[in-house]
Order: C-alpha cells, then structure tokens, then sequence
C-alpha cells in the first residue's frame, strides 16, 4: 500500500533526481542545439567531474565543506577544459559532420572511462557532504544537502538561462545555432563558439556530477546511467529545445524516482528506452518540441 | 483528339503563403512532346514534382492511362512508367558511369551489360563506361542524368530544365535524342531555352503564378497576347 | 574463373591450411575471429553497403546466441536444431527493430538502434531467472554436437567455423555482386536518386538489415554453441561498437575489410593486454584514429590507390 508519507519521499527524492538531471541534460541539449553533435560522451564528462571532485577533495586540507567548495569550483572547470580540447582535436576536425562525431565520441567516452579506471581505480568512493543537517518532517528526517541540491540546480539553470538570453556571447550562441554560415558570415569565431559551447555542455554535466557526488558514490561506470537518461529528456523534450529539456527532466526526474521507489528499476528503464526509440520514430520533435 | 496518357485536374500545392500551384490542370497525349514554359517562380518545378510524386498533393487528382495515382509514391510511379530527371544534376558521383545507368537498366528483364551499353551509346557515353562519373564534366553528367531516365523506359518522360548549361553542340545532341524518343515516350519538358522549345514541343503548356495561363501549339502561343505581356512585362 | 573470386577462395584455402599450421593459442582464435568476422560482414552489409549506421547489432547477434542458447539449455533441443534458430531469431530481430527503425535516418537511427539495442541488453537482465544475466550461463559440452560432429574439439570446431565463415564470404560476395547489391550501394550513394529510379528505398534498406541479421544471428548462435558459453556482454552496447570498429578498421563496403579488420583489431587488443590492462583505452583511440585519419579503412585504400577491382 502506497502511504502518504512514503509518496512525499519518494516525489522528493524524484526532485533531487530530476534537478540533477536538468542541469546534466541541458548541457547535451545545448552541445545538440547549437553544434547539431550528438555527444555519446556526454556521461563520461559527469562521471570525470565526480571523479575529479573527489581527487580535489582528497586534496584540499581543512573541513568538509571548503574541499566540497573548491571541488565545486575546479572539477566541472577541469572537465570544460578537456571537452574543449576534444573539440579542437577531434570534432572540429572532422567538420562536425554528424555520424563521425557520435563514432568519434564513442570512441572518447572509452577513452574517458578508461582513464577513470586506471588513475581511480574500479572501486566506488564517496565525499563528504559540505554540511549533514536535516529536515525534521513529522514522519521521517530528510538530508538537508539534497534539498540545497535542488536549489543549486535551479540557481545554475537561472544562471544558464540569463547568459543564453541577456549576454553578448549568449547572442552569439544563438546566432551561431540557427545559422553558421550566416555567423561566421558576421565576423562571429564559430570554431570559438563551438569550443566554449562543448566545454559549456560538457562543465554542465560535470557540475551536476559533483552535486551528486555526496549523495552518490564516485564511479568509473558511473557516467551510464546519466547519459541514458540525458537522451532520454532531450529527445522527450525535443532535440535542441531547452524548455523541453527542462520540462522533460522534471516528468522523467519525478517519474523514474517514483517508479523506481516502487517497481523493479530494470524494468522502468526498458520502457523508458523503448519509450525513447518510439518518440524519434513516430514524433522526432520531441513531446514538447515545436515542430519543424 | 489524341489519346491522353497523363492527366491532371486541380492540382494545389502551397508552400505556406505561396501558391506555388493553385489548381492546374494539364493533359499529356500520347507520343507527345509537351513543353512547360513560364517565367521564373511560377511553380514550373512544383507542378511536375507533383507529378513524378516528389512532393504531396494538398489536392486534385493524377491519373495515368485512366488509372488515378494521385496518392502513390514516387517510387511507384517511377516503376508505373513516370520518370524523373533532375534540374540540378543527381548521379551517383562514386560510381562508375555503367553503374549509374546499370541501376535503371536493371528496372527490366534481360542482359544488362549490353542493355546498359545501348543505353550508354544513345548519348555518346560508351567510350567511357567505366569513368567514375563525378569525374565527368557538366555536359556529360546531364547527358548521363538523361541516359538514365531513358534507360527506364518511361512511358511520360519528364526532363527538368535539360539543357541548362549545355554547349550549343551538346544542345543539339540533345534535341536529336528527344525527336528520337516521340512517339513512343511522351516527354514532358521544362526548359527556358525557346529555341529548344520551338523546335521539339508540339504543344506548349505556360505557367503564370501557379495556374495555367495559356495551352496550344507553338504558333499559337507565340502569337498570344497574354503570354508576351508575361514575359516581355508590362 | 574471375579474380575477385579466386581471391576469395585463396582466402579461403588459406584459413584451411591456417588449421594445421597453427598452434593451439592461435587457433583458438582463428577459430573465434572467424565468427566474429561473420558478424561484421553482417555489419558491412548493413553499414558498408547500404549506409545504415546502426549502434545496435549486438541484438542481432545477442538474438541468435540467446534463442540458441536458451532452446538448448532450457528446452533441451539438439544443436542440430537451436542453430538454425539462431540464425532466424537475428534475422526476425533485425527486420522488426528496421520496421520502426528506417522510418529514421541519419542520427536518429543510430540513436534508435542503440535504444532498442540497450532494451534488449535489459531484458536479459530483467530475465535473470532465465538468462542468469551478467554472469551469463554455459551449455552442456555433450549438447554441443551435431550428430557426429564434437563442437566443443578444437579441430571440429575450426572446420564447421571455417565452413560457416566460408558461406557467410561467398554469400556476401555474390549479393554485392548482384543487381540488389548494385541497388544497396545506390541507397548508400544517392536515397533520392534511387528513389527516383524506381526503388523503394524502405523495402531495400529493410532486406539488407534482415540480412545483415541472419548473419549477425548465425554468427550468435554459433559463438554460443562453439565456445559454450551465453552471456550479456555479448549484447551490451560495446558489442554493436566492436563490428562498427572492424568494418572500419578493415574497410566499410569491401567484402574482405570485416575480416581484416576482426583480425587485426582481435590481435592488436590481445597484444596489448601483454603490456596493459587499459583495452578500453586501445579501442577508443582506434576508434578515434580511424574517423579522423583513415575514415576509408585498409581495403578502401587499397582499393583507391592499388587495387581497383577489389569488390
């Protein structure tokens, strides 16, 4: 029997998931809305920005929480870097043409968890929470952390939201997503804007990475789950449009800490994949998405 | 009258606010060579792509020898007897030039390696069968895009602006290739080159704003009023 | 005789003799790579050939090893029988998930395969109580026979791969060979073009993905019974990368490129392990290497500079 109080656990660990999710699913909506790339690493940069977190964490002396700062800080910036650098290594050489990126990113995504693998190891490892507080609610005490959590995440994606709407480079983003020949026409550095919209996707996932971190344990395969999911909002949400992204992360947030909490996980995920490869097939513009 | 093999009524096709063809209705008669005129925009391209099936119709109707294939695909009628050629140049670029016209031979029964050599001698592209045909220059890709929309055998043969970009000799290959085709395919032709025009098409068809502004012979289009304001301007 | 027939059959005789010169490590392998260069040539159709992109074959070929596996491991069926079942379940598998799947094209399509691909990897977890999921199950050396014929012994076991492989080659020479072949090139090359020929470009891309899952089946099946063993790693998502590597590796649309390509990257994963432990690694800078350095693979260049007859 579903109990009130167990349904509010359930839809406030759905929240955490969903925000989360939203920060780590907008950073591949924004890589496919702007680049027009499919980034199959995508999960691999969340993973590093946890793994990053906890080698910063070990790190830095003094309490829990200036090492949680300063991981917060450094880790998701390391990640931006290398996706960047990927970028110019890789997908800018191959002209972004859209099948060799998703088999060049395939091929990075090993390469990325190879890397975890060998410099930390198959083992889960976990970072202390910046702060161990709690919720006193009348049937069950809820960690604090989580609920800071949620607020990041809607600080962060408010943050997004002002730099793609209100500031110049956020014009440029836009300028360069609905015509790149145009931009590059205006005297706009599309190779730049490509290299900082990559590191921006790639920082994003690394973020919520490290939001999680002390929630989850640090994982060298821990970059799977994510990635299927941030697919999974994207395309729900219509492939390139952030407000179905967000919309779509909160639905399958919410839902998939629900369904989880009461049926079998494996089988949730198969009908989210089946669901997912249905919605390209029969309405490629998302749920939410305009069509074309 | 003769009899008609391709028919249209009504036909309507708008691109958003664009009347691109606003119910046109046009009769091919068999073993013709019928020519689709009008100046630039006026949804030449349009219409016989609602024919040859490349884009939908929002409505009227299409038949073939009587049979409506209105909503057919475009493959289908290709394999009913309507074929395409491209105005802007579709061939497989990495392929030999025998392979190109192999894949339209191949649509009958029968040898296919001198099938698509005959098809290849029609317009002078034996010698060089086995060139990779993105290699080909200009005039000789359209006359391989011509090669295979014959090598299909079509019983209504539409030709997109053929000579674009032909040299007068090469035109003129062409227009024998075509007076050799009539009467048994009948060719639909879209073409801004009058000369060609006047001299392969015993009707003319103009388009004018996506409805049909005149039907006749050469001579009487030449001599009619509305169609000289059309073009000259007014 | 043509040349690029008895180039086929050299390779061929020379897998034959292979058998008897080879010492027991190697031939073991041999024996492995042979199937798995099955698989990829059911990959190359599919990809080389027709252009279909797919990152989820690995349920093609998981279809054939588990139908198989489970028919003899659950209902007791004779080898002799589960096999061609196998080849059947890829088959069936391929033009179901193509049904939904090629009214897509492009990126979509790989995202669809992959989709279908990770719900069918699911699935064998979600049956554990049938599958035993990631740890996966063995089959009975005494099931592992066709009549006479010992699976599970090491000289058998080379001549029924060699066999197999040998139709599978023959098989993907004649089709590519053929005016469907011709035509699946075409759709590769030009889909508007083709369309405008005649061809309905869904029907052909349909039968060259069912047949690119009879032979991602057979090889499934095969690879179960053979080497005895059903297990989920062969229908994670890196077993529908591994195909898309050799084919590569090797040279999408050539018939000889899956197997040059098995080979090599078979060798080139074995040879590395001696020195590190990090084969991810080796088959993710393979992977980016090729896309950006030689998209074409070993044969397509061949083909381009040398040999230009190569089919």
């Amino acid at each position: 029997m579903i109990s009130g109080p167990y349904l509010l656990l359930a839809l406030m660990e759905g929240t955490v998931m969903a925000a989360v999710l939203a920060l780590t699913a907008v950073g591949l909506s924004l890589v496919f809305g702007v680049m027009r790339v499919v980034n199959v690493a995508h999960g691999e940069f969340f993973m590093l920005g946890a793994v990053l977190a906890w080698f910063v964490a070990q790190a830095v002396p003094g309490p829990a929480w200036a090492a949680f700062v300063v991981a917060l800080l450094v880790a998701p910036l390391i990640v931006a870097a290398l996706a960047a650098l990927a970028d110019w290594a890789v997908l800018k050489r191959l002209g972004y043409e859209p099948e060799a990126t998703i088999v060049a990113t395939i091929g990075l995504s090993y390469i990325l968890q190879q890397g975890a693998l060998s410099f930390f190891g198959p083992d889960a490892r976990p970072i202390e929470a910046p702060f161990t507080w709690r919720i006193q609610f009348p049937w069950f005490g809820y960690s604090g952390y989580k609920v800071a959590v949620v607020v990041a995440a809607v600080v962060i994606l408010l943050a997004v939201w002002l730099f793609m709407n209100r500031s110049r480079a956020g014009l440029v983003m836009r300028a360069t997503q609905i015509d790149r020949d145009t931009a590059r026409a205006f005297g706009i550095n599309v190779d730049r804007v490509y290299a900082l919209v990559f590191a921006m996707g790639a920082g994003l996932a690394g973020l919520a990475a490290v939001l999680l971190v002390p929630i989850q344990q640090a994982h060298y395969l821990m970059g799977h789950d994510p990635l299927l999911l941030s697919f999974i909002v994207v395309i729900i949400g219509g492939l390139g449009s952030v407000r179905g992204t967000l919309i779509a992360a909160l639905v399958i947030g919410l839902s998939d800490g629900v369904i989880s909490f009461f049926w079998s996980p494996t089988l949730a995920k198969i009908l989210a994949t089946l669901f997912v490869a249905l919605v390209l097939v029969f309405r490629p513009q998302g749920l939410f998405g305009e069509r074309a | 009258m003769a009899a008609v093999i391709l028919s249209a009524r009504g036909l309507v096709r708008h691109f958003g606010g664009l009347r691109a063809v606003d119910g046109v209705d046009l009769d091919l008669h068999r073993g013709e060579s019928h020519a689709l005129i009008g100046p630039n925009g006026a949804g030449k391209t349009t219409l016989v792509s609602l024919l040859s099936g490349r884009v939908p119709v929002q409505s009227g109707t299409i038949t073939l020898d009587g049979v409506d294939i209105t909503r057919l695909p475009a493959h289908a009628r290709v394999a009913r007897g309507v074929a395409y050629t491209f105005q802007i140049t579709s061939i497989y670029a990495r392929l030999s030039v025998f392979d190109n016209v192999a894949l339209a031979v191949q649509r009958h029964p029968g040898d296919l390696r001198s099938g698509t050599m005959a098809a290849l001698a029609r317009v002078g592209l034996d010698d060089r069968a086995g060139q990779e045909a993105g290699t080909l220059s200009y005039g000789h890709q359209r006359l391989l895009e011509i090669a295979m929309g014959l090598a299909l055998r079509p019983k209504v043969l539409i030709l997109d602006e053929p000579t674009q970009g032909l040299a007068n000799a090469e035109i003129d290959t062409f227009k024998a290739l075509v007076r050799g085709l009539v009467p048994d395919t009948t060719v639909l032709l879209i073409e801004h080159n009058m000369d060609v025009v006047m001299d392969l098409a015993h009707r003319i068809t103009v388009l004018n704003f996506g409805q049909v502004l005149a039907q006749g012979t050469p001579e009487q289009i030449r001599a009619n009023p509305a169609v000289q304001a059309a073009y000259l301007g007014d | 005789m043509r040349r690029d027939l008895a180039l086929h059959l050299a390779v061929i005789a020379g897998l034959a003799v292979l058998s008897v010169l080879l010492p027991p490590y190697h031939h073991t392998n041999t024996a492995r790579i042979m199937l798995l260069a099955v698989y990829a040539m059911g990959y190359n159709i599919a990809f080389g050939y027709t252009g279909l992109l797919s990152l989820g074959h690995a349920l093609f070929f998981g279809a054939g090893m588990y139908a198989t596996g489970l028919l003899m491991e659950l209902g007791d069926w004779p080898a002799a029988v589960a096999l061609p079942m196998g080849l059947l379940a890829g088959g069936a598998a391929a033009v179901a998930v193509g049904l939904l799947a090629l009214r897509t094209a492009g990126v979509s399509f790989m995202i669809v395969t992959l989709m279908f691909a990770q719900a069918g990897y699911l699935l064998v977890m979600y049956f554990t109580a049938y599958t035993r999921g990631e740890e996966g199950f063995n089959l009975a050396r005494a099931a592992r026979a066709i009549g006479p014929l010992d699976l599970s012994s090491d000289g058998t076991r080379y001549a029924v791969a060699l066999v197999l492989f040998a139709v599978a080659l023959l098989g993907q020479l004649a089709l590519v060979r053929s005016r469907f072949g011709r035509v699946m090139v075409a759709m590769r090359e030009n889909e508007e073009r083709s369309r405008m020929l005649g061809y309905d470009p869904f029907r052909v891309k349909l039968i060259a993905l069912g047949v690119s899952g009879l032979y991602s089946g057979a090889a499934g099946a095969a690879y179960g019974v053979m080497f005895g063993y059903v297990g989920a790693s062969f229908v994670a998502t890196q077993f529908s990368i591994l195909p898309l590597l050799w084919v590569l590796l090797g040279g999408a649309g050539t018939t000889l490129g899956p197997l040059l390509g098995a080979v090599l990257m078979f060798y080139l994963i074995d040879i590395a392990s001696g020195y590190t432990t990090a084969h991810l690694a080796v088959i993710g800078v393979a992977l980016l290497v090729l896309v950006l350095f030689a998209p074409r693979g070993l044969l397509g260049v061949v083909r381009e500079r040398l040999v230009r007859w190569l089919p």
